[in-house]
């Protein structure tokens, strides 16, 4: 399972270096691997519909429980073919719709890197590496969004979504750290068994909070939402794929999963049917006043992800079991209709709706899947979308409370969305076909293939719901926690309400369309009310935090070592006076210290003389050597003390500052008084404050007993585990090995800053002139 | 500085400090030393060399920047911590010995190499910092 979740990586790694050959005719293979993933997912149907869980663990940081493990059960299964099964079709439309690209091979690599990061977000079993691979997808869709960095409004717009999405991964983390403190473990299947412990601990509440800001920010939900229309503004592909399908389902995959942990609750339900609520009537009315066809799909898919954190939030079997219809439908649905907005965006060059017209006489196939995609958005039999609609319906009518509200919120989304569905389906291909539009050319197989695929299984599906029922939907409701076995998928369910309500929304839907057709002018009307949105309220909020971070940066960052000296200095006296002056414990002991011999009392009075040189004298040059004076005192109190490792250290360090020093001296003007008498007094006052603060501070350390578990471990097991003797060594290269290397890291990054700073200056101002 | 007597003091200086260096680093599983220390000692043997001969002198004994000390000794570090991973499946730098010791040397192990590592990279960085600064002066 590991080599099929890093085959994608390995993939984008591939074409980094053999990416042109993938620039031209070969670039459609490259679905063969989403297909063969695809194939791969589908092998497990059978052993999963009979209610197997397939799990594989892979160490990775066990010291912090941190593994590589993956989970394999309904909701993984389904999410896994969502992601392979669309990726199959989209990298094969891609291949079509960039054809000639410059940078095909990049554009492949990050959807493959996507994908990878995707199927690892829904096959984690434990929350760190979840974590990882949510950023993962956070920063291809960043990519992706940004394709067209030429266009300074495509770059804005992955920021705005690289920011929302990554500030959700930031809480992400924050719960998932908090969920392993409560429970003590990172494994998802662990947290299952001790719902009872996480439920009743104090902190039930913020970690909630936590999962549901970070679904909120992926799957857009209100007030996060703003930055899905601004993500359409990457190549279509995209916008099928991940801003469709798949990655805005991450927050929905994140609740889902979350559900049989956290669930169940007063605080999880309501705010998950509130929040819901208003993103899908908020956002389906959005969608109404739209005139590019990309704007209208992202507001109604927006609209359906409202959907299913409602769904999520009524947290009945028969909800559960119309999130999992529901997910299974927009997929199909949605993603067609992405595909042939895409294929119409290529061949004609607009999306403006109000210019497109009678296409199909041009593209049939095309036609046909808009149609059938709409009918199926519409949730008109016998389409799978019927079967979602009605078990929508059925499980809004159940609703325990405000049950009036709930039905009308969702019969409204519903009506919107229909309306939503036909001028994206339907509305580019009825009609006179403008004379504009009279020579455009029909698209090749490549593209339409795709989006009729999808759009007939959207059929095929609602006809034959068995096809999906044992396979997909039960395993998810029982990956949610519940038991649907008796539950049976079926078009016809007799007279009842929900088919009442059903043909409300058809008809009001259809009438609708027929009345209200998008318009430029309604465009404005909406535009009006913008400065009130979410999304211009965000960008105010920024605007004014970089205003306070630039002021902020100005006080502190002024560029003058002294002030930064000044500054960390009254700092640490402050806050380490206070803590001190407020519970003063300094005691001497007098029978505990050793005698003080004559050597020590020589090098005492050598190191003050220093001390007392480098701050009178007026010569750097001498000052620089009183300085080594002081450090040559210093390390022969460590040799006195027993601490030859530190002395050899602290000495050759010495010696090199000394030799940097007088190099730098070089450079610099002939020594000046810069500083006044007031400075200097403030100075000396503020060093000889820092210089007592510490040396309390060292004798109430004295004063402390101090716990030597520690230091008796690595004394102990030096030689046992480490096979050496001295201590000090084996802690740096193999106890805490791994902090050395990350330390000399950055040693080498800062010796690369001083090459660079002192370097390339000649060079910059070459660029300037 | 170009006086005759430490001129010729540090042709032979040099190498007696550096294989003094190069003593120490090995020397640190069991006694004091270790190789920061001992490639804090390697740079401070080149710095006296560039001091006695002039900087292009220091160089042309080199052959090659020093900074490429420093991606080398990081990734000798790096895999030193790697090895057990991928050969023994073993969690990142878990430690590795020859079952008998070396001759004059002792003890082999990962750590040693990635005690290596961290010699290379000092003298890299120290010697990079160091002949930067002066060429600019």
């Amino acid at each position: 399972m590991l080599t099929a979740i890093l085959l994608g990586f390995l993939f984008a790694i591939f074409l980094v270096f053999a990416g042109k050959f993938f620039r031209g005719k070969l670039a459609v293979l490259s679905a063969l691997i989403p297909g063969g993933l695809f194939a791969y997912f589908a092998s497990f149907i059978p052993q999963i519909s009979s209610g197997e869980i397939i799990s594989k663990t892979y160490q990775w940081v066990p010291a912090f429980g941190v593994d590589l493990s993956f989970k394999l059960d309904g909701l993984s299964l389904l999410f896994s073919l969502m992601i392979t099964g669309i990726g199959f079709l989209v990298f094969a439309y891609t291949a079509s719709y960039l054809r000639g690209h410059k940078y095909l091979d990049r554009f492949y690599g990050y959807l493959s890197l996507f994908m990878a990061a995707m199927l690892g977000l829904v096959l984690s079993d434990n929350l760190i590496s979840l974590f990882v691979f949510w950023e993962l997808t956070s920063i291809s869709s960043f990519f992706l969004i940004g394709f067209n960095n030429t266009n300074p409004a495509s770059r804005k717009s992955a920021l705005t979504a690289l920011g929302i999405t990554g500030f959700g991964g930031f809480f992400l983390l924050a719960g998932a750290l908090l969920l392993g403190s409560i429970t003590g473990t990172y494994s998802i299947s662990e947290m299952l068994s001790m719902k009872e412990a996480i439920a009743g601990s104090e902190y039930y509440i913020l970690a909630v909070i936590f999962i549901f800001v970070a679904a909120f920010t992926k799957s857009a939900q209100f007030p996060f939402h703003f930055w899905l229309p601004g993500a359409m503004k990457a190549p279509t592909p995209v916008s099928t794929y991940l801003h469709s399908a798949t990655m805005v389902k991450a927050g929905i995959y994140l609740l889902m999963r979350f559900t049989p942990v956290l669930g169940d609750s007063e605080f999880w339900n309501t705010t998950l049917i509130i929040v819901g609520g208003i993103t899908m009537v908020y956002s389906a009315i959005h969608a109404l006043f739209r005139t590019d066809l990309k704007g209208v799909l992202a507001y109604s898919t927006i609209s359906a992800l409202g959907i299913l954190v409602f769904l999520i939030g009524l947290g009945t079997k028969s909800a559960f079991l119309a999130a999992a219809v529901f997910i299974i439908v927009h997929a199909l649905y949605k993603a067609t209709l992405f595909l042939v907005t895409g294929i119409i965006d290529h061949q004609t060059g607009t999306r403006d709706v109000t210019k497109l017209s009678g296409l199909r006489k041009i593209m049939m196939p095309v036609a046909i899947a808009g149609i059938l995609a709409a009918i199926s958005s519409a949730g008109i039999p016998p389409s799978v979308g019927f079967l979602g609609k009605e078990l929508t319906y059925e499980a809004s009518t159940h609703a325990e409370t405000f049950t009036i509200i709930i039905v009308i919120a969702i019969v409204l989304t519903k009506i919107l969305l229909l309306w939503a569905g036909f001028v994206a389906g339907i509305k580019p291909f009825v009609g006179k076909l403008p004379e504009a539009h009279k020579d455009v050319k029909a698209p090749d197989f490549l593209m339409w293939a795709p989006a009729i695929i999808l759009a007939v299984l959207g059929i095929v599906f609602g006809i034959f719901p068995m096809l999906i029922e044992s396979a997909l939907v039960k395993p998810v409701v029982s990956s949610l926690g519940a038991d649907a076995s008796e539950y049976h998928l079926a078009l016809w369910h007799g007279f009842n309400t929900v088919l009442l309500l059903s043909a409300i929304t058809i008809a009001v839907g259809v009438l609708l369309y027929f009345f209200l057709k998008p318009s430029a002018k309604l465009e404005t009307r909406i535009g009006k009310f913008e400065f009130i949105s979410p999304k211009s309220i965000m960008e105010k909020g920024t605007h004014y935090f970089s205003v306070f971070s630039a002021f902020w940066t100005n006080v502190f960052q002024n560029g003058y070592l002294r002030n930064y000296v000044t500054t960390i200095v009254l700092f640490l006296v402050v806050l380490v006076g206070y803590v001190m002056f407020g519970n003063p414990r300094v005691m001497i002991d007098h029978t505990q210290l050793s005698k003080v011999t004559a050597y020590e009392l020589a090098v005492v009075i050598i190191l003050i003389a220093g001390v007392f040189y480098t701050v009178f004298t007026k010569s750097r040059l001498a000052a620089v050597a009183a300085m080594g004076v002081v450090g040559l005192a210093i390390c022969l109190i460590f040799v006195f003390y027993s601490a030859p490792d530190l002395a050899m250290t602290q000495f050759s360090i010495d010696t090199l500052t000394v030799i940097l020093f007088v190099l730098v001296l070089y450079r610099l003007p002939k020594y000046l008084t810069l500083s006044d008498y007031k400075m200097r007094i403030r100075d000396g006052i503020l060093s000889l404050a820092l210089g007592t603060v510490i040396c309390l501070l060292a004798l109430q350390v004295l004063a402390e007993p101090t716990n030597t578990e520690v230091g008796d471990f690595y004394a102990k097991n030096a030689y046992i585990l480490a096979h050496g003797k001295n201590v000090v060594n084996v802690i740096l290269v193999d106890f805490r090995g791994t902090d050395t290397l990350m330390e000399i890291a950055v040693l080498s990054i800062s010796a690369i800053g001083v090459f660079g700073l002192l370097k390339l200056r000649l060079k910059s101002t070459d660029r300037s002139q | 500085m170009k006086t005759l007597i430490l001129r010729t003091a540090s042709d032979y200086l040099l190498p007696l400090l550096l294989v003094f260096s190069v003593f120490i680093l090995l020397r640190g599983h069991y006694l004091p030393g270790g190789g920061f220390v001992g490639g804090l000692i390697a740079a401070i043997a080149f710095v006296l060399h560039a001091f006695a001969n002039g900087l292009d002198n220091t160089k042309g004994l080199l052959r090659f920047h020093p900074g490429f000390l420093m991606p080398v000794g990081l990734g000798l570090a790096f895999l030193s911590g790697l090895a057990p991973v991928i050969g023994l499946d073993d969690p990142f730098m878990t430690g590795l010995w020859f079952p008998e010791p070396f001759p004059v040397i002792g003890n082999v192990g990962s750590a040693l190499f990635f005690d290596i590592g961290v010699y290379l990279v000092v003298i890299g960085v120290t010697l990079t910092i160091i002949f930067t600064i002066s060429e600019s002066a």
